[in-house]
Protein backbone atom coordinates (compact mmCIF):
# COMPACT_ATOMS: atom_id res chain seq x y z
CA UNK A 1 0.00 0.00 0.00
CA UNK A 2 1.70 3.22 -1.13
CA UNK A 3 -0.72 5.50 -1.96
CA UNK A 4 -1.30 6.36 1.74
CA UNK A 5 1.36 6.26 4.76
CA UNK A 6 0.65 7.16 8.22
CA UNK A 7 2.60 10.32 8.38
CA UNK A 8 -0.29 11.42 5.80
CA UNK A 9 -3.19 10.53 8.62
CA UNK A 10 -3.94 13.47 11.18
CA UNK A 11 -6.62 12.96 13.58
CA UNK A 12 -8.65 15.82 16.02
CA UNK A 13 -7.35 19.15 13.62
CA UNK A 14 -8.72 22.41 14.95
CA UNK A 15 -9.28 24.83 11.63
CA UNK A 16 -10.97 27.61 11.22
CA UNK A 17 -12.00 27.92 7.41
CA UNK A 18 -12.05 25.41 4.80
CA UNK A 19 -8.76 26.73 2.74
CA UNK A 20 -7.50 26.22 6.02
CA UNK A 21 -8.81 22.35 6.02
CA UNK A 22 -7.46 21.71 2.47
CA UNK A 23 -3.85 23.67 3.76
CA UNK A 24 -3.61 21.03 6.29
CA UNK A 25 -4.50 17.90 4.13
CA UNK A 26 -1.87 19.50 1.15
CA UNK A 27 0.93 19.61 3.88
CA UNK A 28 0.73 15.95 4.67
CA UNK A 29 1.18 15.42 0.88
CA UNK A 30 3.81 17.66 0.79
CA UNK A 31 5.69 15.85 3.64
CA UNK A 32 5.35 12.76 2.23
CA UNK A 33 6.86 14.32 -0.64
CA UNK A 34 3.79 13.44 -3.28
CA UNK A 35 3.13 17.19 -4.21
CA UNK A 36 5.19 20.30 -4.20
CA UNK A 37 3.80 23.64 -2.39
CA UNK A 38 2.26 24.89 -5.49
CA UNK A 39 -0.33 21.96 -5.75
CA UNK A 40 -1.51 23.03 -2.27
CA UNK A 41 -2.49 26.98 -3.87
CA UNK A 42 -4.19 25.18 -7.14
CA UNK A 43 -6.41 23.37 -4.25
CA UNK A 44 -6.96 26.40 -2.43
CA UNK A 45 -7.64 28.26 -5.48
CA UNK A 46 -9.78 25.56 -6.83
CA UNK A 47 -11.89 25.61 -4.21
CA UNK A 48 -12.33 29.09 -4.57
CA UNK A 49 -13.39 29.12 -7.96
CA UNK A 50 -15.14 26.41 -8.59
CA UNK A 51 -16.69 26.04 -5.02
CA UNK A 52 -18.05 23.36 -2.26
CA UNK A 53 -18.68 20.29 -5.04
CA UNK A 54 -15.05 18.95 -3.80
CA UNK A 55 -17.88 17.79 -0.75
CA UNK A 56 -18.60 14.62 -2.65
CA UNK A 57 -20.43 12.92 0.16
CA UNK A 58 -21.85 14.31 3.56
CA UNK A 59 -18.73 15.07 6.05
CA UNK A 60 -16.49 14.50 3.50
CA UNK A 61 -14.46 16.70 0.97
CA UNK A 62 -11.42 15.93 -1.79
CA UNK A 63 -9.43 18.17 -2.86
CA UNK A 64 -7.53 17.80 -5.49
CA UNK A 65 -5.57 19.56 -8.36
CA UNK A 66 -4.72 18.87 -11.98
CA UNK A 67 -1.02 16.96 -12.30
CA UNK A 68 0.57 19.52 -13.64
CA UNK A 69 0.19 22.22 -10.82
CA UNK A 70 2.96 20.00 -8.94
CA UNK A 71 1.93 16.48 -8.66
CA UNK A 72 5.48 14.15 -8.16
CA UNK A 73 3.50 10.86 -7.32
CA UNK A 74 0.00 9.40 -6.31
CA UNK A 75 -1.41 9.26 -3.03
CA UNK A 76 -3.88 10.76 -0.64
CA UNK A 77 -3.96 12.18 2.72
CA UNK A 78 -6.76 12.04 5.81
CA UNK A 79 -7.34 14.53 7.81
CA UNK A 80 -10.05 14.69 10.90
CA UNK A 81 -11.24 17.79 12.29
CA UNK A 82 -12.29 17.83 15.68
CA UNK A 83 -14.74 19.90 14.94
CA UNK A 84 -16.66 19.70 11.82
CA UNK A 85 -16.43 23.03 9.08
CA UNK A 86 -18.91 24.25 6.30
CA UNK A 87 -17.52 24.35 3.09
CA UNK A 88 -20.75 25.56 2.08
CA UNK A 89 -22.34 23.02 0.24
CA UNK A 90 -25.94 22.95 0.10
CA UNK A 91 -26.84 18.94 1.32
CA UNK A 92 -23.28 17.31 2.32
CA UNK A 93 -22.25 20.18 4.98
CA UNK A 94 -20.55 20.06 7.58
CA UNK A 95 -16.86 18.43 6.79
CA UNK A 96 -15.22 16.23 9.04
CA UNK A 97 -12.93 14.27 6.36
CA UNK A 98 -10.67 16.27 4.47
CA UNK A 99 -8.71 13.55 2.08
CA UNK A 100 -6.44 15.84 -0.52
CA UNK A 101 -5.81 13.83 -3.31
CA UNK A 102 -2.85 13.76 -6.28
CA UNK A 103 -1.66 11.91 -8.92
CA UNK A 104 0.83 12.43 -12.07
CA UNK A 105 -0.56 10.35 -14.09
CA UNK A 106 -4.01 9.14 -15.21
CA UNK A 107 -3.18 5.15 -14.26
CA UNK A 108 -2.70 6.27 -10.59
CA UNK A 109 -5.55 8.39 -10.42
CA UNK A 110 -7.84 6.00 -10.99
CA UNK A 111 -6.75 3.17 -9.52
CA UNK A 112 -6.51 6.34 -6.31
CA UNK A 113 -10.04 7.54 -7.04
CA UNK A 114 -11.22 3.53 -6.88
CA UNK A 115 -9.41 3.06 -3.65
CA UNK A 116 -10.76 6.24 -1.91
CA UNK A 117 -14.56 5.55 -3.30
CA UNK A 118 -14.12 2.08 -2.10
CA UNK A 119 -12.99 2.97 1.47
CA UNK A 120 -15.24 6.02 2.21
CA UNK A 121 -18.12 4.58 0.36
CA UNK A 122 -18.03 1.51 2.75
CA UNK A 123 -19.88 3.01 5.56
CA UNK A 124 -18.03 0.45 8.53
CA UNK A 125 -14.82 1.92 7.03
CA UNK A 126 -15.76 5.31 7.39
CA UNK A 127 -17.49 4.98 10.72
CA UNK A 128 -14.23 3.19 11.78
CA UNK A 129 -12.19 6.22 10.45
CA UNK A 130 -14.48 8.97 12.14
CA UNK A 131 -14.13 6.98 15.36
CA UNK A 132 -10.60 6.14 15.70
CA UNK A 133 -8.60 6.72 18.37
CA UNK A 134 -5.28 6.54 16.77
CA UNK A 135 -3.28 6.89 13.69
CA UNK A 136 -2.09 3.17 13.90
CA UNK A 137 -5.87 2.80 13.91
CA UNK A 138 -6.93 4.21 10.69
CA UNK A 139 -4.26 3.17 8.58
CA UNK A 140 -4.96 -0.44 9.85
CA UNK A 141 -8.79 -0.41 8.72
CA UNK A 142 -8.00 1.17 5.24
CA UNK A 143 -4.85 -1.05 4.74
CA UNK A 144 -7.40 -4.46 5.50
CA UNK B 1 -25.21 5.12 -25.58
CA UNK B 2 -22.51 7.69 -24.31
CA UNK B 3 -22.71 9.62 -21.28
CA UNK B 4 -20.98 12.88 -20.27
CA UNK B 5 -19.94 12.92 -16.52
CA UNK B 6 -19.16 16.54 -15.06
CA UNK B 7 -16.80 18.04 -12.33
CA UNK B 8 -14.99 21.55 -11.71
CA UNK B 9 -11.85 20.11 -13.20
CA UNK B 10 -13.27 16.75 -15.61
CA UNK B 11 -10.74 14.26 -13.58
CA UNK B 12 -12.01 13.71 -10.40
CA UNK B 13 -15.15 13.33 -9.01
CA UNK B 14 -16.72 12.86 -12.85
CA UNK B 15 -14.12 10.10 -13.71
CA UNK B 16 -15.18 8.79 -10.28
CA UNK B 17 -19.10 8.89 -11.32
CA UNK B 18 -18.23 7.52 -14.86
CA UNK B 19 -16.39 4.40 -13.41
CA UNK B 20 -19.07 3.97 -11.29
CA UNK B 21 -21.95 3.97 -14.02
CA UNK B 22 -20.16 1.70 -16.04
CA UNK B 23 -19.83 -0.95 -13.53
CA UNK B 24 -23.22 -0.34 -12.59
CA UNK B 25 -24.62 -0.65 -16.01
CA UNK B 26 -22.00 -3.27 -17.02
CA UNK B 27 -23.98 -5.81 -14.08
CA UNK B 28 -26.97 -5.05 -15.75
CA UNK B 29 -25.83 -6.02 -18.86
CA UNK B 30 -25.52 -2.18 -20.68
CA UNK B 31 -22.51 -1.44 -21.95
CA UNK B 32 -21.97 2.36 -21.64
CA UNK B 33 -19.50 4.84 -23.39
CA UNK B 34 -18.50 8.25 -21.92
CA UNK B 35 -16.38 10.77 -21.11
CA UNK B 36 -15.05 12.92 -17.97
CA UNK B 37 -15.22 16.56 -18.68
CA UNK B 38 -15.19 19.79 -16.53
CA UNK B 39 -18.15 22.28 -16.51
CA UNK B 40 -16.76 24.48 -19.49
CA UNK B 41 -16.17 22.04 -21.95
CA UNK B 42 -19.20 19.78 -20.81
CA UNK B 43 -22.06 22.34 -22.02
CA UNK B 44 -23.21 21.59 -25.70
CA UNK B 45 -21.59 18.44 -25.67
CA UNK B 46 -23.53 15.57 -27.43
CA UNK B 47 -24.67 12.71 -25.18
CA UNK B 48 -27.41 10.33 -24.15
CA UNK B 49 -27.66 12.04 -20.77
CA UNK B 50 -24.87 13.84 -18.01
CA UNK B 51 -24.57 13.38 -14.88
CA UNK B 52 -22.83 15.25 -11.58
CA UNK B 53 -22.82 16.23 -8.54
CA UNK B 54 -25.75 18.37 -7.10
CA UNK B 55 -23.42 21.61 -6.98
CA UNK B 56 -22.50 21.44 -10.81
CA UNK B 57 -25.75 19.89 -11.96
CA UNK B 58 -27.46 23.40 -11.04
CA UNK B 59 -25.18 24.75 -13.55
CA UNK B 60 -26.11 22.98 -16.55
CA UNK B 61 -29.74 23.23 -16.19
CA UNK B 62 -29.76 25.24 -19.81
CA UNK B 63 -28.60 21.77 -21.44
CA UNK B 64 -31.07 19.82 -23.60
CA UNK B 65 -30.04 16.72 -22.43
CA UNK B 66 -31.21 15.06 -19.21
CA UNK B 67 -29.30 16.20 -16.15
CA UNK B 68 -28.92 13.34 -12.87
CA UNK B 69 -27.87 15.08 -10.49
CA UNK B 70 -26.00 12.92 -7.29
CA UNK B 71 -25.48 14.25 -3.69
CA UNK B 72 -23.70 11.77 -2.49
CA UNK B 73 -20.90 10.64 -4.66
CA UNK B 74 -20.11 7.46 -2.70
CA UNK B 75 -23.34 5.98 -2.36
CA UNK B 76 -23.89 3.49 -5.03
CA UNK B 77 -27.23 2.49 -4.32
CA UNK B 78 -28.34 6.32 -5.15
CA UNK B 79 -26.77 6.65 -7.79
CA UNK B 80 -27.85 3.24 -9.22
CA UNK B 81 -31.64 4.21 -8.02
CA UNK B 82 -31.44 7.60 -10.63
CA UNK B 83 -29.21 6.09 -13.29
CA UNK B 84 -30.49 2.58 -13.78
CA UNK B 85 -33.98 3.49 -14.92
CA UNK B 86 -32.34 6.13 -17.61
CA UNK B 87 -29.90 3.65 -19.28
CA UNK B 88 -33.17 1.20 -19.49
CA UNK B 89 -34.84 3.09 -21.10
CA UNK B 90 -32.59 4.25 -23.33
CA UNK B 91 -31.41 1.06 -24.08
CA UNK B 92 -34.82 0.12 -25.14
CA UNK B 93 -34.90 2.95 -28.00
CA UNK B 94 -31.67 1.77 -29.07
CA UNK B 95 -32.75 -1.66 -29.92
CA UNK B 96 -36.18 -0.26 -31.59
Amino acid sequence: MTLLSKESIALNIEVNSPEEAISVSGDLLMKAGVIRKEYIDAMVDGFKKVGPYIVVAPGIAIPHARPEYGALESGFSIVRLRTPIKFGHKMNDPVQLVCAMASNDNNGHIEMLRMLSSILGDSSKLAKILTAKDISEVYQNISN
Amino acid sequence: MYIVSVCGMGFGTSLMLLMDIQSIAKDFGYEVDGEATDLGSAKGKKCDFMVASSEIAAELSDQDVPIISINNLLDKEELKQKVLPLIESIAKEESK
